[in-house]
């Protein structure tokens, strides 16, 4: 079964990660993305620009709102997110329990994907 | 045959196997309780089976696979019909038991989902009693187990014993588990009882049996001696009426001295072969304090290393305060004072009520008092409460 690995951390500690660039430019992060891609366990990867280059569209009385930014304001942001084909829970918190960045104050949320 | 007495002996562990086989907790338990209540309709007019458990788990078998027949049959499923012919077994499997402990506390669950899963479906405890000895709308209750069940089956959370590299982990979750089922019962945080008995029997039984599950865990015999030498003196912690009664008024020829025979036994065998555990440590010094015949005759130097050790390994305020009130039995109530002096413990009774009663012992009454005001305004259980106003009254000759 599927699960979603997000990855949330403050916006100082994604730049500080990778300099200024995208997440997954960082060796140890790039590392532990393409050895879940060789062993098999990847569908989907990708690491997100940050919540400044988000757009955030809503609904109100029939007509569609646009604004700049996130849809909330939280002090960690989603940054970047991996899909693993695991056989259960267990699997899914192994491969998340050794994301290196969690040493650096990341954090990861599993959640199961819905079967289609 | 006692249904009551089979249902309370074997239930966990008819469970424990059915759910292995029928892959679902929510229908073994369906299961299981029509099969109890088959026995308890036949039972009187046929007679008890020759092997009543083999009964229960054969009809309960039967029971689930006829759900499962009416679900595919609605829901136009043929397939699943067949996955239900499970292999022929009609014995509850201990390994089961063990799947079904670590599935409960598993971390993924919170902690009370844990503490509610492990007392229904390991214990068997009714939703009603679980709430009921928790303080919790019975709705509640019924809604966090309902949520825990489906988070399981939504999030697969596996059926199985951890491996050997999580087992040291996963088993610390499951002995906390264990261990706040019997303070819940041992001393209640919220309300008007301190003991409740059952929860108490619970968590021994509990732990009895995961000492029988895993003979080789040291913190699990250590955690069950803590158990059987807190058990031990819980006749003489409160009074007919209700009201605590200290360390040094407890009638000690009330203490159950088979469970501190037994626990004593354990001790030893917890704090051989290996560093001490928290368990093991708690236990040892619960022992010195079951083994002495009195509060003078109590050996506190040893009592008081022991919490050095323990604070060695888990640090923590609270056990910095015990250590304290140790020290301040041997070596005098100044030296007490000025090591609780350091701690830092705000929402804690117990550390004004212990800074109280060591000032209240030196003659310094008004500086108790204001000590037993600080504790009232935060003290949580009524017994307690009341403990701690009739020593107010006594400081401040009201």
């Amino acid at each position: 079964m599927q699960y979603m690995l997000l990855v949330y951390g403050e916006e100082r500690l994604w730049s500080e990660l990778a300099g200024g660039n995208a997440p997954f430019l960082d060796d140890a992060q790039t590392r532990w993305a393409q050895e879940l891609v060789r062993s098999g366990h990847s569908r989907a990867m990708a690491g997100l620009h940050s919540v400044a280059t988000a757009t955030t569209v809503r609904a109100s009385e029939g007509k569609v709102l646009i604004t700049d930014g996130p849809f909330a304001e939280t002090r960690e942001v989603l940054g970047g997110y991996q899909v693993v084909e695991c056989r259960d829970l267990d699997e899914a918190i192994a491969i998340a329990s050794r994301f290196p960045a969690l040493r650096k104050g990341f954090s990861m949320e599993i959640r199961p994907v819905m079967p289609l | 045959m006692n249904v009551g007495e089979l249902h309370r002996r074997e239930y966990g562990h008819i469970l424990a196997s059915l759910i292995r086989v029928l892959r679902d907790i929510t229908l073994a338990e369906d299961a299981l309780q029509e099969a109890f209540a088959a026995a308890l309709e036949q039972w009187p007019v046929k007679g008890p089976p020759l092997n009543p458990v083999a009964w229960l788990m054969t009809t309960a078998r039967h029971k689930a696979i006829d759900q499962i027949r009416r679900r595919a049959l609605l829901e136009g499923k043929r397939e699943e019909i067949a996955a239900a012919i499970a292999p022929e077994e009609n014995t509850p499997v201990p390994l089961d038991s063990l799947r079904l402990i670590f599935t409960c506390c598993h971390p993924a669950l919170s902690p009370e989902a844990q503490v509610a899963l492990t007392l229904r479906t390991v214990c068997g405890l009714a939703t009603e009693e679980i709430a009921r000895a928790f303080l919790v709308p019975v709705p509640t209750m019924a809604q966090r187990l309902v949520r825990a069940k489906a988070k399981i089956r939504l999030a697969r959370i596996p059926y199985e014993v951890p491996g050997d590299d999580e087992l040291a982990g996963r088993l610390e979750t499951v002995l906390a588990v264990v261990y706040l089922v019997f303070n819940e019962g041992y001393s209640a945080s919220f309300g008007e009882d301190m003991v409740r008995a059952d929860l108490c029997a619970e968590a021994l039984r509990l732990c009895r049996e995961l000492v029988a599950l895993l003979p080789a865990e040291r913190e699990v015999r250590g955690l069950l001696a803590l158990l059987l030498l807190n058990d031990a003196r819980r006749a003489t912690r409160v009074d007919d009426a209700g009201e605590i009664i200290l360390l040094e008024d407890q009638d000690r020829s009330r203490w159950d001295h088979e469970k501190i025979a037994e626990g004593i036994a354990l001790v030893d065998r917890a704090l051989r072969g290996g560093p001490p555990g928290i368990y093991g440590l708690q236990a040892a010094i619960a022992a010195l304090h079951a083994e002495a015949p009195s509060v003078a005759q109590t050996d506190w130097e040893q009592i008081a290393a022991l919490y050095g050790v323990l604070l060695g390994q888990y640090p923590s305020p609270i056990i910095e305060l015990n250590r304290a009130v140790a020290i301040a039995m041997a070596e005098g109530f100044e030296r007490g004072l000025e090591l609780i002096d350091m701690i830092d413990l705000p929402e804690y009774h117990l550390l004004p009520a212990a800074r109280a009663d060591m000032l209240r012992r030196l003659g310094r009454h008004a500086e108790a008092a204001i000590a037993y005001r600080q504790a009232l305004a935060i003290v949580t259980n009524d017994a307690e409460r009341r403990f701690l106003l009739r020593r107010l009254e006594e400081v401040t000759g009201g």
